[in-house]
C-alpha cells in the first residue's frame, strides 16, 4: 500500500470524535508517520456533527485531502454527509450492532454491542471504533495498547476491555507498514504559540477567552506551574490589553491571545503601547467573517485590519507564522522584537494554524531564546523613560527599581515622561518613536522574513501567508513551482521581496478572505499579481484545489 | 528626594484637585514614616483634570487611557505584587467610561487603591453629565438638564464585594489624608470616592460644606446599618446630609496572593519536557 493514509473520523459533539482522531493520529506516528489533523466543529457543546480529518505521511506535510482512505463512523450522519469523502477504494469503518450499510468496502464494527455488553458508557463506543479501525489495518496490539493508556486517563480498565474484545473479533485486511523515521511529538498551533513564548522568556499570560485562540490560555492555564508563567483571565478584552502594558512597565514579559472581535477591543490599548512604549504582543487568531462570524472555522480576513490597527501614526511587528513550528519560532522571535524595540507586535495565525494537530520537529526549540532589551544603567545618571536616542531606543527600568523614577505617559510627553503640548516637544518625540520605526525596518531585512519552497528558479510562482502555506507548499513541490511567504508583513521586508520576486514572470496569489487582502498590501510595494484565488467559505484550501487554482 | 516635579501646575485656581493632591503628599511622608519604600509606590491616572495629578508627583507614575487605569493598575500589580499601586480617576472615567474594571477589580479584591476624584461632571471636556450629576445638571451636553438619575457609587462597591469603601471631601484634608492612609494599608481592594468640587463647572464647596459630617464607623456593625448610611445621600441635591468615612471594612483573600499560589507538589520544567 501507499506511504500515505487520509482517515476521516465523524460524530456528535460530545461522541469524543476529536478524541478518537487524535489517538489514530498517535497510532500513525508511532508508525514513523507525518500527522496533520484538521478538525472541522461546530460551535456547539452536544449534538450536532463534528469531524477530523487525519492525513499520515511519510514526508512533512501541513494540510488535509478531500477524499479519504478510511472514513469512521460514530454516527449515522457522518456515514451520509461523508460518503463522498471517501476514495473510490476507501473503507467505510462503522457500528454494525447499529447501522446497515449498502456498500462495497466496509468494515462494520459491533461497537454499540461490546460497550453494552462490557457495562461501558455510549461515548465509549469511539475506543471500540478506533480498536476495530486498528486491527483492520494491522496495527499492533501493543502499540494500541500504549497510545490508549496514554490517552484515556477515566475508565481505563474498561476502555482497554473493550478495546481488546474488538481487536480480538476483528480481522486484519491491510498491514500498515511502519516506517524507519523517529516518532515526532504532535502539538497543535495554540500549544506551540504557547511554548514558543515560554521559551523566549514569558512571564505572564493575560486574556479573555475567544475561539480560537483559547487554547493558548488553556495550555497555559494547565501547565502554569511547569512552565513558571503566571496566567490570567479577566474580565473582557480591555482589561486584558491594558493590564498586559501595565504587567510590561513593572517588568513582566506579557502575552495576549484573542481573536478579530477581542483584538478589536484592544485596538484602543495597542495604540497606547505604540505610545507609551511597551511590548505589548498579542495573538490574534483569526476566524471567519466580520462581526461574531464563523466562530470555530478558519479564515484571513483581518490582515489589513492587524496592519493599519490603532490610532495615531504608529507602526509595529505583525508576523504571519504558517505552521506550528514556525509559530513556536515566532512566538519567541515576536516577543524579542518587541522588547528590542518597545513597541506593540502581532503575531497574526487563524483557526487553521491554532486549532489544527502538527508533527514537531523538536530541533527548532534551539532556535528561540530569550534576548535582554537595552535596560537602564545607574551610571547614566538621573533615570528619564523616553531619553532621546540616536536609535529612537530609550533604555528601560521597570517601576519599583531603586533610585529610578519611571513615569510612564500615554499623552505626548518629554523625556522624563512628563505630559507636553509644545510644538518642539511633540516633533522631538515623534521623531525619536520614527527612528526606532526605522531600525525595525533594518532588522526585518536580517532576519527571514520571507520563505521560498519548491522550484527556486521556476518563472512562475505562488504567494501566500499564514496557513495557506501547508497545502501550497506541498503543490509547489510537486508541481516544481516557485512558493513564496512573507512572514513578516510590518514593516514590510521590500527588499527580500524584491530578491525572491526576481526572474518571476507570473505570480498567483492565494488566500482565504473575500477581498484579496494581501493583494492590497503588495500593490502598495508596487507587486502586481497576475492571478488572484480566493477561498471564503471557512475552509482552508486543501492542495488538490491549490493545484486547479495554478493550472 | 522632593515628591514635586517641575511641571506647571494646570488646575483652576480653587480646584478640589490642589486638597487631593496636598493630602496625597501628606499620605505619601505617612507612609514612608511607616516602611512603606517610594520607589515601591506606583500612581495610576487616566484622562481628564483628576488624571493631571501624576504629572505634579515625582513618584512612579502611569497616565493610561480613558476609563483604563484601573486594568492598567491591576497589571502593574500583576508584574510585581510588592508595588503599592494607587490610582487617581474622575468620575466620568470610573463610573461612566471604564465601570467594568471597578465593579471587576473590587469583585476579584485586586491589591490596588482607586481614589476618585468625583466632582461629578466631565470637567475638562467643558462640563457634560456623568453618571453621579444630578438630575436636571445642566452641561454642554444636557442644556436643559440631565434627564438621568444619579447613581450611588457607593451601593455598587458594596454589591460588588469591595473589602474597603469610604468617602472623603477634598476640603476635610486631615480626614481624607487619614482615610487614604488607611486605604494604601488595607491588604485587597481599597475605594475612596473622594467629593472634589469643579469651581468652574459645578462649585459644590457651598453645598459640601453645609451638609459633609464625619460619620461613625464603629457603629456600622450589620449590613443594613451601611446600607442605611450609604443610602442616607444619594447624589441628588435634595438636601439631605452626606456622611464621609469608612462605610465598610474586611479582611478577605487577596487576589494576586490567590493567584500566585503554586499547586502542591509542581516541579519546573523545561519547555523540550512538555513537548
Amino acid at each position: 500500500m501507499n506511504k500515505e493514509y487520509s482517515i476521516l473520523i465523524g460524530g456528535e459533539a460530545g461522541q469524543g470524535s476529536r478524541k478518537a482522531g487524535f489517538i489514530i493520529a498517535k497510532l500513525f506516528s508511532e508508525y514513523g508517520y507525518r500527522i496533520f489533523i484538521y478538525d472541522d466543529y461546530q460551535s456547539l457543546i452536544k449534538g450536532g456533527h463534528n469531524f477530523s480529518n487525519i492525513r499520515a505521511s511519510k514526508e512533512k506535510i501541513l494540510s488535509h485531502k478531500g477524499k479519504n482512505d478510511f472514513l469512521l463512523a460514530l454516527d449515522e450522519r457522518t456515514m451520509t454527509e461523508h460518503k463522498k469523502d471517501l476514495d473510490k477504494n476507501g473503507v467505510m469503518i462503522y457500528d454494525s450492532g447499529k447501522y446497515f450499510l449498502n456498500l462495497k468496502n466496509k468494515r462494520g464494527i459491533p461497537a454499540q454491542k461490546i460497550v453494552r455488553e462490557l457495562g461501558g458508557i455510549p461515548i465509549m463506543k469511539n475506543i471500540a471504533i478506533i480498536a476495530g479501525f486498528a486491527k483492520t489495518v494491522g496495527i499492533k496490539w501493543q502499540v494500541l495498547e500504549k497510545v490508549l493508556k496514554e490517552e484515556i486517563k477515566r475508565s481505563q480498565d474498561l476502555n482497554l476491555k473493550i478495546a481488546k474484545t474488538i481487536f480480538d473479533e476483528i480481522q486484519s485486511d491491510f498491514k500498515i507498514e511502519k516506517l524507519k523515521q523517529k516518532t515526532l511529538p504532535l502539538i497543535s498551533g495554540n500549544e506551540a504559540v504557547a511554548l514558543g513564548a515560554v521559551q523566549a522568556g514569558l512571564n505572564l499570560y493575560i486574556a479573555y477567552p475567544m475561539t480560537p485562540a483559547s487554547g493558548v490560555l488553556h495550555y497555559l492555564a494547565k501547565n502554569k506551574d511547569s512552565l513558571g508563567v503566571n496566567v490570567v483571565h479577566l474580565e473582557n478584552e480591555i482589561a486584558v490589553a491594558n493590564a498586559a502594558i501595565g504587567a510590561v512597565c513593572s517588568g513582566a514579559r506579557t502575552m495576549v491571545g484573542t481573536s478579530g472581535g477581542g483584538f478589536a477591543l484592544m485596538t484602543e490599548a495597542l495604540s497606547l503601547a505604540a505610545q507609551n512604549e511597551s511590548a505589548l504582543v498579542i495573538v490574534e487568531s483569526q476566524r471567519m467573517s466580520p462581526a461574531s462570524g464563523v466562530p470555530t472555522y478558519t479564515a484571513q480576513g483581518d490582515l489589513l485590519f492587524t496592519l493599519f490597527a490603532g490610532h495615531g501614526d504608529i507602526l509595529k511587528f505583525v508576523i504571519a507564522p504558517g505552521d506550528a513550528e514556525e509559530a513556536f519560532l515566532w512566538s519567541g522571535e515576536i516577543l524579542n522584537l518587541s522588547w528590542k524595540y518597545q513597541t506593540p507586535s502581532i503575531l497574526l495565525i487563524d483557526k487553521e494554524i491554532s486549532e489544527s494537530t502538527f508533527s514537531f520537529d523538536k530541533t527548532v526549540l534551539n532556535k528561540v531564546k530569550r534576548t535582554e532589551p537595552t535596560m537602564w544603567d545607574k551610571q547614566q545618571g538621573e533615570y528619564k523613560r523616553y531619553t532621546i536616542t540616536k536609535n529612537g531606543i530609550s533604555p528601560i527600568a521597570f517601576m519599583g527599581e531603586k533610585d529610578a523614577v519611571v513615569k510612564i505617559n500615554s499623552y505626548e510627553h518629554d523625556e522624563f515622561g512628563i505630559t507636553i503640548d509644545d510644538i518642539d516637544g511633540i516633533k522631538k518625540m515623534q521623531d525619536k518613536r520614527l527612528r526606532k520605526f526605522e531600525g525595525m525596518k533594518k532588522e526585518v531585512e536580517k532576519l527571514n522574513a520571507v520563505n521560498v519552497f519548491g522550484n527556486k528558479n521556476s518563472k512562475k510562482a505562488i504567494i501566500v501567508w499564514g496557513s495557506t502555506k501547508g497545502p501550497a507548499k506541498e503543490v509547489a513541490e510537486k508541481l516544481g513551482v516557485k512558493m513564496i511567504q512573507p512572514v513578516i508583513i510590518q514593516p514590510f521586508p521590500e527588499k527580500q521581496m524584491k530578491e525572491v520576486l526576481k526572474g518571476v514572470k507570473k505570480l498567483i496569489l492565494f488566500e482565504t478572505n473575500a477581498t484579496g487582502q494581501m493583494e492590497k498590501v503588495l500593490n502598495s510595494y508596487g507587486i502586481k499579481v497576475d492571478k488572484k484565488v480566493l477561498k471564503y467559505d471557512a475552509r482552508p484550501f486543501l492542495p488538490e484545489e491549490i493545484e486547479r487554482g495554478i493550472k | 528626594m522632593k515628591l514635586d516635579t517641575n511641571c506647571e501646575n494646570t488646575w483652576c485656581p480653587g480646584c478640589g484637585n490642589f486638597g487631593i493632591l496636598n493630602v496625597f503628599k501628606k499620605a505619601v511622608l505617612e507612609l514612608e514614616k511607616k516602611g512603606v519604600k517610594r520607589n515601591k509606590i506606583a500612581i495610576v491616572s487616566g484622562i481628564g483634570c483628576s488624571s493631571k495629578i501624576v504629572d505634579y508627583l515625582n513618584l512612579n507614575s502611569f497616565c493610561s487611557l480613558h476609563g483604563r487605569p484601573i486594568a492598567s493598575a491591576q497589571g502593574i500589580k500583576l508584574g510585581n505584587p510588592e508595588l503599592k499601586v494607587i490610582v487617581f480617576m474622575g468620575d466620568g472615567g470610573c463610573y461612566n467610561e471604564g465601570i467594568a474594571h471597578l465593579i471587576h477589580a473590587a469583585k476579584r479584591n485586586t491589591d490596588i487603591t482607586v481614589l476618585v476624584h468625583n466632582n461629578r461632571n466631565f470637567a475638562l471636556t467643558t462640563g457634560q453629565f456623568t453618571a453621579t450629576s444630578p438630575k436636571g445638571f445642566k452641561g454642554a451636553s444636557a442644556p436643559q438638564g440631565s434627564v438621568e438619575e444619579p447613581f450611588n457609587p457607593l451601593k455598587l462597591m458594596l454589591a460588588s464585594n469591595a473589602s474597603f469603601i469610604a468617602r472623603g471631601y477634598s476640603a476635610r484634608e486631615d480626614h481624607l489624608k487619614n482615610l487614604i492612609v488607611k486605604a494604601v494599608e488595607h491588604s485587597g481592594f481599597s475605594f475612596i470616592d473622594i467629593l472634589q468640587p469643579c469651581i468652574t463647572f459645578f462649585n459644590t464647596y457651598g453645598l459640601y460644606n453645609e451638609r459633609v459630617y464625619e460619620m461613625e464607623s464603629s457603629q456600622l456593625d450589620t449590613k443594613n446599618k451601611i446600607m442605611q448610611k450609604i443610602e442616607e445621600w444619594e447624589y441628588e441635591d435634595n438636601g439631605s446630609k452626606i456622611p464621609i468615612g469608612i462605610f465598610y471594612k474586611q479582611k478577605k483573600p487577596v487576589f494576586e496572593t490567590e493567584l500566585y499560589k503554586k499547586s502542591e507538589n509542581h516541579k519546573l520544567k523545561k519547555v523540550e519536557d512538555l513537548i
